[in-house]
């Protein structure tokens, strides 16, 4: 998501690092180009201008200019000084005071507050809790209808609020309604505005006071502009926001947004969405952001992507089987669903360091039908056949093509590389199990 | 300011309602642009006391890529403007340029729009990414519509979002239209032919085809675009005759990048720019016209069912100014 401005700053700071000595005129010119590729991500103007100036007034100074790598120099301090402008750890969501306890979802329209309020039940759920949902949106044309269908997707009760009834009723009597249910975290949905106005603010300001909610969090689309910095002050000037969540953050916005943000508010980002179903939301990791913006690969999330989906049970069922070399192609298959689980291909490529940098790897749109595909070819076989391939003989192939819908090449190739793997494998089991435990399950 | 003057003027003639309305018109239109509007002339006043060149310009290019403009389109506008430094003697001066460069950078695609209808029906399809506005355009574009003595129907073929259908529904309602839809989830591109198919049956005017927003990097929801699309044209041979890209006015530098996607997928006619009234500044206009060459053709500047307005550049550069 941050493929272009990371790109931007590598060549930079190739350029920087090609110097044997830094003039001020280098590091000037370095600078220049290092504040274009900020507002062109949308970085707004005032921000990127306080962050050129504390680099440069860094850049300049002692530490430079005294060192035997300049170029290297200012690149870290350019590192060091978007770390600290993104902030450091992830902030989880307020959850204090007493059960029900309310939660504010503020935003303009077309942020994706109604969304979000589903995607987040889902993830509160995940963590233990039960979610209630109150729609507070008595404006929009069937908003409280979208918030209804997404509490009865997702099995949550939805308070069933009507248009033209009072905002602030709406939340208190959700708030008794959530306690009879026995939920312990209320979600509040709120009515959106083309941009920021005062009856809007004078209604949320009623809300807020009317149910003191433990968190509020104000929902920013990823592409909004430099108009970003505007609409985060006036929400927080006007109810002291906890945090935020960015959406939309799947697409290709360089996210400039959430530096802005970040910066002028001082609120954390708590949460991301990064896609269309009701569990693309996730916590947001400033440090390991700004890694990825620096090109530098987001191993952390990988590793937790993979322990959320990957069943421990058989985790070790596997590692048994390894030992034995009785890794069969029904193994392969239920591998390969768990992999396919963790999310799409890309995504979990971007995330290993260098792979994202690699120039081979630019553009590669990994083809999740030929996974789909080489699903259909095991489903295809007998379980005879699965456990052990050596029998598949030519005739074989024909009908497991033709059961499969794929050619005789696609198979072969297919039990070729499931050979190959079985090779390593055992290689591996031969070198001892050190580790193996760890390993991700490929 | 002569325009708004004898639009002012001619309105008055007519009827009392509709000074009213006209007036309401334009004071939302300049009240929507205001932002854009202090930026780029109250503040040139003041820069200009302030007498040095230098400083001028780089306080001009504050401005501008506050407007989300872009970073380039500002940097080329203040060279070009620091060209004629030499003619530039007052802020007049100064304005009368800006608004030069800045319509000479959004080029000759962004005429006139001209809302003739030929095709019956005349098949408009919108799309654009999640949240711009889509629905809610839908819904002005039917009322403008009907205004002007056109039957309408309304297919609703974002069968993804929840309650997106109802959402339409209502806008139909509210602008008389005729409104095909099927069950949540259905095949959006069987939806589209029904409604491109109910339009020949019931003789109507204009089909406006909704479909469910989507993020431009997503090739698999590009490539269902691209169905809906061929769809249409299975009934009608050339429809749709308009496809629409909706953009929100808040977005940044990323509005190109959705314009040029959605084009290059499937070569966008004219583009709504929504939410205009906010304190958005809209500079992102400029970049499209100039950048993308897709004519810009509807602005929307305001919450109510005549807010959405046809762009014209002279009048927009007339109204920042």
């Amino acid at each position: 998501m941050f493929d272009n401005l990371s790109d931007r700053l590598e060549s930079v700071f190739k350029k920087l690092k090609g110097h044997g000595k830094l003039t001020e005129k280098n590091i000037e010119e370095g600078l220049r180009e290092v504040r274009m590729a900020l507002l062109e991500a949308d970085v707004h103007y005032r921000v990127a201008k306080q962050f050129i100036a504390d680099v440069k007034a860094r850049a300049l100074g002692q530490e430079v200019m005294k060192s035997l790598t300049p170029g290297q120099q200012v690149v870290k301090i350019v590192n060091d000084e978007l770390r600290e402008l993104m902030g450091s750890a992830n902030e989880e969501l307020t959850l204090s005071g007493p059960t029900p306890i309310p939660i504010m979802l503020v935003g303009l329209q077309g942020s994706g507050k109604t969304t979000t309020a589903g995607k987040l039940a889902t993830l509160l759920r995940k963590k233990g809790r039960t979610p209630y949902l109150a729609p507070v949106d008595v404006y929009r044309p069937a908003a409280i209808d979208q918030l209804q269908k997404l509490g009865k997707e997702l099995s949550v009760p939805v308070y069933p609020s009507e248009t033209g009834m009072d905002p602030a009723t709406i939340c208190r009597e959700a708030r008794t309604a959530a306690q009879k249910e026995g939920c312990d975290t209320v979600l509040i949905d709120t009515a959106g505005r083309l941009h920021v106005d005062q009856e809007l603010m004078d209604e949320l300001v009623r809300i807020k006071s009317a149910i003191q909610p433990a968190d509020i969090l104000l929902v920013a689309d990823a592409m909004t502009g430099q108009d970003a910095v505007n609409i985060a002050k006036s929400f927080d000037d006007a109810l002291d926001i906890g945090g935020v969540v960015l959406t939309k953050m799947d697409g290709d916005a360089r996210g400039g947004a959430a530096l802005s943000i970040k910066a002028v508010t001082g609120k954390p980002i708590k949460f991301m969405g990064v896609g269309e179903k009701l569990n693309d939301l996730e916590p947001f990791h400033p440090d390991r952001l700004a890694s990825s913006i620096l090109g530098m690969g987001d191993v952390l999330s990988f590793i937790e992507k993979a322990q959320e989906n990957v069943d421990d049970e058989k985790a070790a069922e596997l590692e048994r089987k390894l030992r034995k070399s009785q890794f069969t192609l029904e193994d392969f298959r239920d591998q390969m669903a768990q992999v396919r689980k963790m999310g799409p291909l890309e995504d979990l490529l971007g995330m290993i360091p260098g792979l994202g940098k690699m120039k081979a790897m630019k553009g590669v749109k990994v083809d999740e039908r030929e996974l789909v595909k080489i699903e259909a070819m095991i489903n295809s076989m007998t379980p005879e056949e699965r456990r052990n391939h050596a029998i598949i003989n030519g005739s074989r192939r024909r009908r497991i093509a033709k059961g499969s819908g794929a050619t005789v090449q696609d198979l072969n190739r297919m039990l070729k590389n499931y050979t190959q793997v079985m090779k390593m494998v055992k290689k591996l089991t031969k070198g001892g199990m050190r580790g193996m435990k760890d390993m991700l399950p490929f | 300011m002569a325009w708004f003057k004898k639009k002012k003027e001619a309105e008055e003639k007519e009827t009392p309602v509709n000074t009213i309305e006209a007036k309401g018109f334009v004071g939302r239109l300049r009240q929507g642009l205001s932002k854009t509007r202090d930026i780029l002339t109250t503040d040139i006043d003041d820069l200009f006391r302030s007498n040095r060149f230098d400083d001028l310009m780089e306080e001009l290019e504050e401005r501008l890529i506050t407007s989300d403009i872009g970073v380039q389109p500002a940097m080329e506008i203040i060279e070009r403007v620091s060209r004629k430094k030499g003619k530039i003697n007052s802020a007049d001066d100064l304005k009368a340029v800006l608004r030069d460069e800045i319509v000479d950078l959004m080029g000759e695609t962004c005429g006139a729009v001209d809302e003739t209808i030929t095709a019956s029906p005349h098949v408009i399809m919108v799309l654009g990414v999640n949240g711009v506005g889509k629905t809610t355009t839908i819904g002005k574009l039917a009322a403008r519509y009907a205004d002007q003595g056109k039957s309408v129907l309304i297919a609703a073929s974002d069968t993804f979002r929840a309650a997106a259908v109802e959402q339409l529904g209502i806008w139909a309602d509210q602008a008389g239209a005729d409104f095909v839809r099927h069950r949540d989830k259905a095949d959006p591109a069987a939806v589209a032919f029904d409604g491109v198919e109910a339009g020949v049956a019931r003789k109507k005017d204009v089909v406006i085809v909704d479909t469910a927003g989507r993020l431009h990097t997503k090739a698999n929801l590009m490539e269902e675009l691209k169905k809906i699309k061929r769809a249409m044209g299975k009934k009608l041979p050339d429809a749709p005759h308009e496809t629409l890209l909706v953009l929100d006015a808040t977005t940044g530098q990323n509005g190109l990048s959705q314009a040029k996607m959605f084009h290059d997928a499937l070569g966008v006619t004219g583009i709504a720019l929504v939410k205009l009234d906010g304190t958005a500044r809209g500079g992102i206009v400029v970049s499209i016209c100039g950048g993308v060459g897709i004519p810009l053709k509807y602005v929307g500047i305001g919450e109510r069912i005549e807010d959405l307005q046809t762009f014209d550049p002279a009048r927009f550069a007339e109204a920042l100014f």
